[in-house]
């Protein structure tokens, strides 16, 4: 299904989240599907691109992978000014970690192009007892069961019920991923191709300037959205 | 000079031979003799003025003279009068001859311990009266082969044929080969030193006490600690095991400082103890490598310079100057893993921080000036501060402005950022990155742009020019799904650099310029065949027949070293280990201060080895324990030959400038 003459468009795409949530490990598989245990933490940013091809056109994603640790922060602005669209990712095993995720999104939304699509991330779900049936399923669904996990053995910190809700508040999109097994991670990056409008995706090489798009915030698509195109070709 | 004049007569020829490699004779000669001694004997005699070259035949290229053409260190390394040292341990049995003073504060422990006596007073060495210095028969090596046992030693003629014959066979003894059994082997554990020490019990790993015996086992350990004692960083266990050492450490030092005299090392046992104050900060190294002081010193400024890398100077200043107490852990997140990589190859021992000078990738002169005019080219504005390709660690390009010069310091942290700490990867995008380079200005934040050639990539750049549509099909997500991964030691980075922290896109097409133009004609596997064929080796292609082991050649002008390939005899930890200890005790005892050492001959039960000091290029080199001075310094000068011929493709000579 690979080349057609679809319209081919750049999207600038970056990621936040506290230090060690999983950022770079998202992105990893997203784009080399590989998987690394213990990696190393970024040390500023990585800028990696890929494909995700849509039923009607081809989106190209620039991705700012950032660091996460505070002495970084100053830098972000440089990296979300004129994206189309971010990923902010938390730990399900650490409360924290969504505190931080949204101070993000608040700033994001504050200083951020005002069009830019958002999906909130919750990584690492293979270390909870959902992710049990991740391993061994390989297609569990993640948003089905809701905000226990209090079996033995579950590292899961942050419910999945608190998280949704307030990605709803904030109208974005939500998910809750296992960068270690792979589940749900294109289905991230389809789910905002596929949000971001038609009408941002004039130009073939739009990471570098600004896009006229405001207004398009009713264009973004709803929240709890990882239904949304998840079985589309996302050729990754 | 002139007072130096009397010590020249017994030691060198008269005139032109001050800056050459000369022989050392003594009386008991240690083990290393050769049976070729015997057959030159006679030629020796009736030829009294052995200095003199023209009686040998066409002579080789010589050697740089001192004087002729000063380095930019000219001025501590006057010409003087050839002093030599000849170590002989450990069994103590031979004279040991060492300058009294110089050494005293940076004595490596080994050295200290093994060599069995020491004739205080460097003049012991150069008197011929002496009884322990017998005779110092003096010549200059640079000779044609076939004449090399130059010397002739009287008592060398009454070995038995047996004894010669002996000497024959063992002559092929690898250094480090011999074992002694009655000696533990203090870098026993080395295949331990750099394992994690175990978790607590409660995370299913050792009780308090074992862990603490683990951690105690380490050869070696550093420490990062705020002045008032706040533990930064420790290379071995955490905070739980190492707390109460911190508060030892900090309470000793503080103690000094109060005195107004600060501690500046200490030995207990076996164990050197090094402290380096930085403002608020304190830096421990704790070495049972038997490195000495200076070299220690180097390797925690080292560390210095990683932290301010990462915070800068000013910024390191206002932290603690608002908040003495701050905990410089959080501001420092992240830097772990670059001081510990940092910490291990001074660990493993890293030739490059031993000489402080870079190593480049052999490449043909012809074939580097396109590849640095194919960069100087490609450079498409966006500030450049300094533009690299480095293989592996090793440099095969530069272009920097003309007012603008690379530090060695600076790019040790760079090289190990990308090829050590494992922090940034091929395969992994570019990479952009805040970085201050202390040694360049340590007051403010450069942005460098790195971005390595895939492994199996051999067309265009992958990034961003990636023209091809096709993407394959979704591919079932499998955890171990393999990826390609150039290791460090073969992936080819460009690195660009700007001040600018906005220049990313400028530089990307920079880089993008320069894969194309390196992959469109030769120069990518020009480059490729080079990292292929690793270093030269010593024996097949440097110098076939050399007794030598191992060198390293540091070109004092250009800043850069060569070594030959370590394969396959130091290959692993521990020989590499005891490889780099030996240089590092011979770096040390050559550069021990006020010691204006030339020529140093170290011999020991597992090793001889050989450091040559000249204002133009330090020798440092190696071989077994059997290999005479004569074979030894004869393979010196056909490195230092072959290092004058090769020099073009061995180093970078000034680089692009723009």
């Amino acid at each position: 299904m690979a080349d057609g003459p679809k319209p081919s468009s750049s999207v600038k795409l970056v990621l936040l989240g506290e230090a060690a949530v999983g950022k770079s490990s998202l992105v990893l598989r997203f784009v080399n599907n590989d998987f690394q245990e213990n990696k190393e933490p970024t040390i500023g940013a990585a800028f990696l691109t890929q494909k995700c091809n849509l039923p009607t056109r081809t989106i190209k994603f620039e991705i700012w992978d950032t660091a996460g640790q505070e002495r970084f922060a100053s830098l972000a602005p440089m990296y979300y000014r004129n994206a189309q669209a971010a990923l902010v990712v938390y730990d399900l095993t650490k409360p924290t970690s969504l505190v931080k995720a949204k101070h993000w999104v608040a700033e994001l939304q504050r200083q951020a192009s005002p069009g830019i699509v958002i999906a909130l991330v919750g990584n690492k779900l293979d270390l909870t007892s959902d992710g049990e049936g991740v391993r061994s399923g390989g297609d569990g669904s993640g948003d089905a069961d809701v905000a226990e996990g209090e079996e033995s053995g579950d590292a899961r910190k942050v419910t999945t019920l608190e998280a949704q809700s307030y990605a709803q508040e904030e109208s974005l999109l939500f998910f809750e991923t296992s960068a270690k097994t792979g589940y749900n991670v294109t289905e991230v990056f389809t789910a905002i191709a596929n949000a971001i409008p038609e009408t941002s995706l004039k130009t073939t090489r739009g990471s570098n300037q600004a896009q006229g798009r405001t207004g398009d915030e009713q264009q973004r698509v709803n929240l709890n959205a990882n239904s949304a195109g998840a079985k589309d070709g996302c050729a990754c | 000079m002139a007072e130096d004049g009397g010590k020249r007569a017994h030691l060198s020829p008269p005139g032109p031979s001050a800056g050459e490699l000369t022989h050392i004779a003594h009386e008991n000669y240690s083990s290393s003799q050769e049976n070729k001694i015997q057959s030159h004997s006679s030629k020796l005699v009736t030829r009294p003025n052995v200095g003199d070259e023209s009686n040998d035949g066409p002579p080789p290229p010589l050697p740089p003279r001192p004087g002729v053409a000063p380095s930019p260190q000219a001025a501590t390394t006057k010409v003087q009068s050839i002093d030599v040292q000849t170590l002989q341990f450990p069994d103590g049995s031979r004279g040991t001859f060492q300058t009294p003073g110089a050494r005293a504060m940076s004595t490596p422990v080994q050295l200290a311990a093994n060599s069995g006596s020491s004739t205080p007073g460097r003049s012991s060495t150069v008197d011929a009266d002496d009884a322990m210095s017998v005779m110092s028969i003096v010549a200059p090596t640079l000779r044609p082969p076939g004449d090399l046992a130059s010397l002739m030693v009287s008592d060398m003629s009454r070995k038995s044929p047996a004894w010669q014959l002996l000497r024959s066979q063992s002559a092929s003894v690898k250094p480090f080969e011999t074992v002694r059994l009655d000696v533990r082997d203090s870098l026993a554990d080395f295949a331990q030193e750099f394992e994690p020490v175990p978790g607590t019990s409660e995370q299913g790993g050792l009780g308090d006490e074992q862990r603490l015996a683990v951690w105690k086992s380490k050869l070696k350990h550093y420490m990062i600690l705020s002045s008032s004692g706040k533990p930064i960083y420790s290379r071995h266990g955490d905070l739980s095991v190492v707390n109460s050492f911190m508060g030892v450490i900090q309470t000793i030092i503080s103690f000094y400082e109060g005195a107004d005299n600060p501690l500046q090392g200490f030995t207990a046992g076996g164990t050197r103890f090094v402290i380096v104050t930085e403002g608020p900060l304190y830096f421990v190294a704790i070495s049972r490598l038997g490195e000495s002081d200076a070299q220690l010193r180097s390797q925690l400024e080292a560390l210095y310079m990683q932290i301010l890398s990462t915070l800068t100077l000013p910024n390191l200043t206002s932290i603690f100057a608002h908040r003495p107490n701050t905990d410089l852990q959080k501001p420092l997140a992240g830097t772990e893993p670059l001081l510990s990589s940092l910490a291990d190859s001074f660990t493993r021992g890293s030739p490059s921080v031993l000489l402080s000078a870079l190593e480049c990738l052999k490449l043909r002169k012809s074939h580097r000036a396109s590849i640095t005019s194919a960069f100087l080219k490609s450079h498409a504005g966006g500030n450049l501060l300094y533009g690299m390709i480095v293989a592996g660690g090793r440099l095969v390009s530069v272009i920097r402005p003309r007012q603008h010069s690379l530090h060695p310091s600076d790019l040790q942290l760079v090289f190990n950022m990308l090829f050590e700490s494992g922090g940034i990867r091929s395969g992994e995008g570019e990479n952009w990155i805040p970085i201050c380079l202390p040694a360049f200005n340590n007051r403010g934040y450069l942005y460098m742009y790195v971005s390595f050639f895939d492994a199996a990539e051999n067309t265009a750049p992958s990034s961003t020019s990636n023209s091809s549509d096709a993407v394959p099909e979704a591919i079932p997500f499998s955890p171990t799904h393999p990826t390609p991964q150039a290791t460090s030691s073969d992936s080819i980075a460009i690195i660009l650099i700007s001040p600018s922290p906005t220049s990313f896109y400028d530089l990307q097409s920079t880089r993008n310029n320069l894969v194309s133009s390196l992959t469109k004609g030769p120069l990518l596997s020009h480059i490729r065949t080079s990292i292929q064929s690793g270093r030269p080796s010593l024996t097949t292609q440097i110098s076939p027949g050399t007794p030598l082991s191992h060198f390293l050649y540091k070109s004092r002008a250009n800043v850069q070293f060569c070594m030959p390939s370590s394969s396959p005899q130091f290959d692993s930890p521990l020989p590499r280990r005891k490889l780099m200890s030996l240089y590092h005790s011979l770096h040390g005892a050559v550069h021990a201060r006020h010691c204006h050492l030339k020529v140093l001959h170290s011999v020991a039960d597992d090793s001889t080895s050989l450091a040559w000091i000249t204002p133009t290029f330090e020798l440092y080199c190696v071989a077994g324990p059997n290999v005479s001075r004569a074979a030894m310094t004869q393979g010196a000068n056909r490195i230092v030959q072959w290092a004058k011929r090769e020099e073009e493709r061995l180093f970078i000579i000034g680089g692009g400038v723009f």
